[in-house]
C-alpha cells in the first residue's frame, strides 16, 4: 500500500498551524490603543533537517485608512520537497509539494477600543483551510493595561493524495497525483477562544498573559501517519492511525519584558499547554536584544518538553489494541531546544523618501529534537538483532535561516 | 476544559466591569509622559511580525502545544 | 530640585485649586515653571502674560506628536504676529533624542526641555500629546490630549476666539 505523506506536516496540523500563526501575524486583537505601523516586509526563509526542505517567500503589507482603520494583507508561499522519516518509514517516496497562504485583516480604533476582523485562506493539494476571525481589545487605567478577547473559527477540508504516475528514476517520483476517491473529503473544524492582559509593570518593565482555549472536531487523523504493531518475525507491520475526533486544548503563556539600562531588552516567555488527549507541554524562553548604532542583535534560547498523547504508542502489540492508535511523533514525549541569533541594520532607502525608515534582517534558528518514545524504524533490521521496539530513539537537528527586508512608511 | 473556560469568562467579566465602571482605586502609576523606554522598538512583544509568524507556525507543526502566545500591547500609550 | 514628596505635594495642591477653580466660576490660572530651552537660555512662563499662550507637550518616541509638530510650526508663524505664541514642552529625560528629531524636522517656536517631568506632573498630563490653551490673563481654558488629523483646525479655532478676547 503505497502511503503518501503530505508536506511534511505533523498530521492535520499544517495548514490549521499555518492559519493559527498567520491569524497570529495580524490577526489576534490589537492591544495599544494606536493603530499599528504602516509598514511593509517581504521575507524568504529556508528551513531543513530531518530529510526535508522548505523554501519559503512571504510578504507583508499594512496600510492605516484614514484614522481609525488599519488594513493588512499577506501572501505566503512554501515549497516542500523531500522526505521526513515520517516518510521514509512507511516506505513513501520524496515528493515536492507547494503551500500558498493568503490573509487579510483590518483593524478599526475607537477611542480605546479596537476591533479586529480577519480571513485567512490557506490551500495545498490535500488540504485547503479558511479561517475567520475576530477580536476586541481594549486599553484602560492610564493605557497601563490592555485586555483582549479573540475568536477563531476554521473550517478544514481533508483528503488524501493518490499517486496515478510513479516513475522510481526521478528524484520526486511521484509525477501525476489525484485525491484519493476512496477517502474522499473529510472535514476538521476548530474553535479558539482566548483572552489576553497586557499591563505595564514599571518605567522599565510590561508583562502579557494569554490564556487559549482551542476545540477540535472532525477528522483529526492524518491519513498518511501510520502505527506499527509488532510481527513475529521482529519486524513491524503498518496500519493507519486512527486519532479520536475531538480535542480540547488549553494553553496559559506569559511574557514578561525588561528595560535594561544601558539599553537592551530582555524577554522571558513561559507557557503552559494541556489538551484532552493528556499532552502536557512546557515552554520557556530567553530572549536578549542589544542595539548598537543601526544594528540590533538578537538571541533567544527555547526549551520545551512535552509528555505523549496517552493513545500514543511507538510499537503496538497488535492492530486492533485499541480504539485510538497513534505512532506520530508530534504526539510523543520530547524534548526540544531551539538557539537563534539575528542581526538587523537600519537605514535609509536611497531614492525613496516615502519609506521613513528601512530595515534588513537576518536570522538563524537551530532546533535539537530528542524523542523519548519514537524510535528510528529505518534501523529495525532483525537480521542484525535489532528488532522493533529495540532501535534507538529518533533524535534530529534542523535548521531555520530568514532573510527578511522591512520598510515603514 | 470547563475550568478553563470558566477561567476565560471571569478575566472576560472582570474586563467588562471595569470598562463599564470606569473607575479604579488606584492613579495609573507610569504616567503618559514617562513611557519612552517602552515605546522603545526593543519593547515591542512582535517587532518582526512576518520572522515570528514563521517562526510560531514551524514551533506549532513540530509541537502538540498551541496557542497561549499572542501576547502584543504596552509601547508608547499615544493618543 | 524638587523631591519627590514636593513634588507630590505640589500636584495634590495644583490639582485642589484647579479642582475648586473648575467648580468655582472661573478658569484656573495656568501654574508657572520655568525650564532650560534649546539653544541654553532660561524660559519662564510668567513672560508671556499678555499674549495667547498654547503648552504642546511632546516626546519624539510618540508618533503622533511627530505628526503634529511641522502644522504647530505652521499656526505658530501664522498667529504669532497677533499676540500669540507656541511654547513647545519636551518631556524625555534625556535631550539627545529630541535634538534629533528637530534637525530632520526644524521648528521655529520655542522649545524647553521637562527632563524630570516637574511640569509635566504640575499640569497633570493624562496622555501624549497633551495642548493646553491659556489666555491672556494667564487662565488655561482648554486641555486637548492627543492628535488626530483635523485637530489642528480646532487648535486654530480656539486660538482665534483667544486672541479676540
Amino acid at each position: 500500500m503505497q502511503l503518501k505523506p503530505s508536506t511534511g506536516r505533523a498530521g492535520r496540523w499544517l495548514a490549521p498551524a499555518a492559519l493559527a500563526l498567520v491569524s497570529g501575524l495580524y490577526g489576534v486583537a490589537s492591544r495599544t490603543d494606536v493603530l499599528p505601523e504602516d509598514r511593509a516586509d517581504a521575507q524568504a526563509s529556508h528551513y531543513s533537517g530531518g530529510g526535508q526542505d522548505i523554501n519559503g517567500l512571504s510578504f507583508l503589507v499594512r496600510k492605516k485608512v484614514g484614522d481609525h482603520v488599519s488594513l493588512s494583507y499577506s501572501h505566503l508561499e512554501d515549497i516542500v520537497s523531500g522526505a521526513s522519516i515520517d516518510v521514509r518509514t512507511s516506505g513513501a517516496s520524496p515528493y515536492r509539494e507547494k503551500r500558498t497562504q493568503d490573509g487579510l485583516t483590518g483593524e478599526f480604533l475607537y477611542g480605546k477600543t479596537t476591533y479586529t476582523l480577519g480571513v485567512t485562506h490557506s490551500y495545498e493539494p490535500d488540504y485547503r483551510s479558511n479561517t475567520g476571525n475576530f477580536g476586541i481589545s481594549q486599553s484602560m487605567f492610564g493605557d497601563l493595561t490592555t485586555i483582549s478577547m479573540t475568536y477563531r473559527r476554521t473550517w478544514n477540508d481533508v483528503f488524501k493524495m493518490e499517486c496515478l504516475i510513479d516513475d522510481k528514476a526521478l528524484n520526486y517520483p511521484c509525477v501525476e497525483k489525484v485525491h484519493d476517491p476512496g477517502f474522499g473529503k473529510k472535514d476538521m473544524d476548530e474553535r479558539s477562544y482566548g483572552v489576553g492582559l497586557t499591563q505595564i509593570l514599571t518605567r522599565n518593565s510590561l508583562i502579557a498573559a494569554d490564556l487559549e482555549v482551542i476545540t477540535d472536531q472532525g477528522w483529526l487523523s492524518n491519513p498518511y501517519r501510520s502505527v506499527m504493531y509488532a510481527d513475529p518475525s521482529g519486524g513491524a507491520s503498518l496500519a493507519a492511525e486512527i486519532d479520536p475526533s475531538t480535542r480540547t486544548s488549553n494553553a496559559l503563556g506569559l511574557d514578561y519584558k525588561y528595560f535594561l539600562p544601558w539599553r537592551a531588552a530582555l524577554d522571558l516567555q513561559y507557557r503552559y499547554f494541556e489538551d484532552t488527549w493528556h499532552i502536557r507541554a512546557h515552554t520557556a524562553q530567553l530572549g536578549y536584544s542589544q542595539p548598537w548604532r543601526s544594528w540590533t542583535f538578537d538571541t533567544s534560547f527555547r526549551f520545551y518538553v512535552q509528555s505523549h498523547a496517552d493513545f500514543y504508542s511507538d510499537l503496538f502489540a497488535s492492530a486492533n489494541q485499541q480504539n485510538f492508535m497513534s505512532r506520530n511523533r508530534e504526539l510523543s514525549s520530547f524534548d526540544s531546544l531551539t538557539v537563534g541569533a539575528g542581526a538587523s541594520y537600519q537605514f535609509k532607502m536611497p531614492y525613496a523618501p516615502f519609506l521613513s525608515k528601512s530595515t534588513a534582517n537576518i536570522r538563524f534558528d537551530h532546533f535539537f529534537f530528542d524523542y523519548k518514545d519514537f524510535r528510528d524504524a529505518l534501523l529495525i533490521d532483525p537480521s542484525k538483532g535489532v528488532v522493533a521496539g529495540t532501535e534507538p530513539l529518533y533524535k534530529v537537528q534542523l535548521n531555520v535561516m530568514q532573510l527578511f527586508l522591512s520598510v515603514w512608511y | 476544559m470547563s475550568i478553563a473556560r470558566r477561567m476565560v469568562g471571569l478575566i472576560a467579566a472582570v474586563g467588562l466591569y471595569l470598562q463599564l465602571c470606569a473607575c479604579s482605586p488606584l492613579e495609573p502609576w507610569v504616567k503618559p509622559y514617562e513611557r519612552e523606554r517602552l515605546a522603545d522598538p526593543i519593547m515591542a512583544f512582535d517587532r518582526n511580525p512576518i520572522s515570528s509568524a514563521y517562526m510560531d507556525h514551524v514551533f506549532e507543526v513540530r509541537n502538540a502545544a498551541r496557542g497561549g502566545n499572542g501576547a502584543a500591547g504596552g509601547g508608547c500609550g499615544c493618543n | 530640585m524638587l523631591t519627590r514628596w514636593t513634588r507630590l505635594g505640589l500636584v495634590t495642591l495644583t490639582t485642589v485649586i484647579l479642582a475648586a477653580a473648575a467648580n468655582a466660576a472661573g478658569d484656573p490660572p495656568a501654574p508657572t515653571f520655568s525650564l532650560p530651552a534649546r539653544g541654553g537660555s532660561t524660559i519662564n512662563l510668567s513672560q508671556y502674560k499678555g499674549q495667547v499662550v498654547m503648552i504642546n507637550f511632546w516626546a519624539s518616541w510618540c508618533v503622533p506628536c511627530r505628526q503634529e509638530m511641522p502644522l504647530l510650526d505652521s499656526i505658530y508663524k501664522k498667529y504669532k504676529p497677533l499676540g500669540f505664541t507656541l511654547l513647545s514642552v519636551n518631556v524625555e529625560p534625556e535631550q539627545k533624542d529630541a535634538e534629533n528629531f528637530l534637525k530632520q524636522t526644524p521648528v521655529t517656536f520655542p522649545v524647553v526641555f521637562d527632563a524630570k517631568s516637574q511640569v509635566s506632573s504640575l499640569y497633570n498630563v493624562q496622555g501624549m500629546p497633551t495642548t493646553v490653551f491659556i489666555d491672556r490673563k494667564g487662565n488655561v481654558r482648554l486641555m486637548h490630549v492627543s492628535y488626530k488629523t483635523g485637530d489642528e483646525n480646532l487648535y486654530m479655532d480656539q486660538i482665534r476666539s483667544l486672541l479676540r478676547e
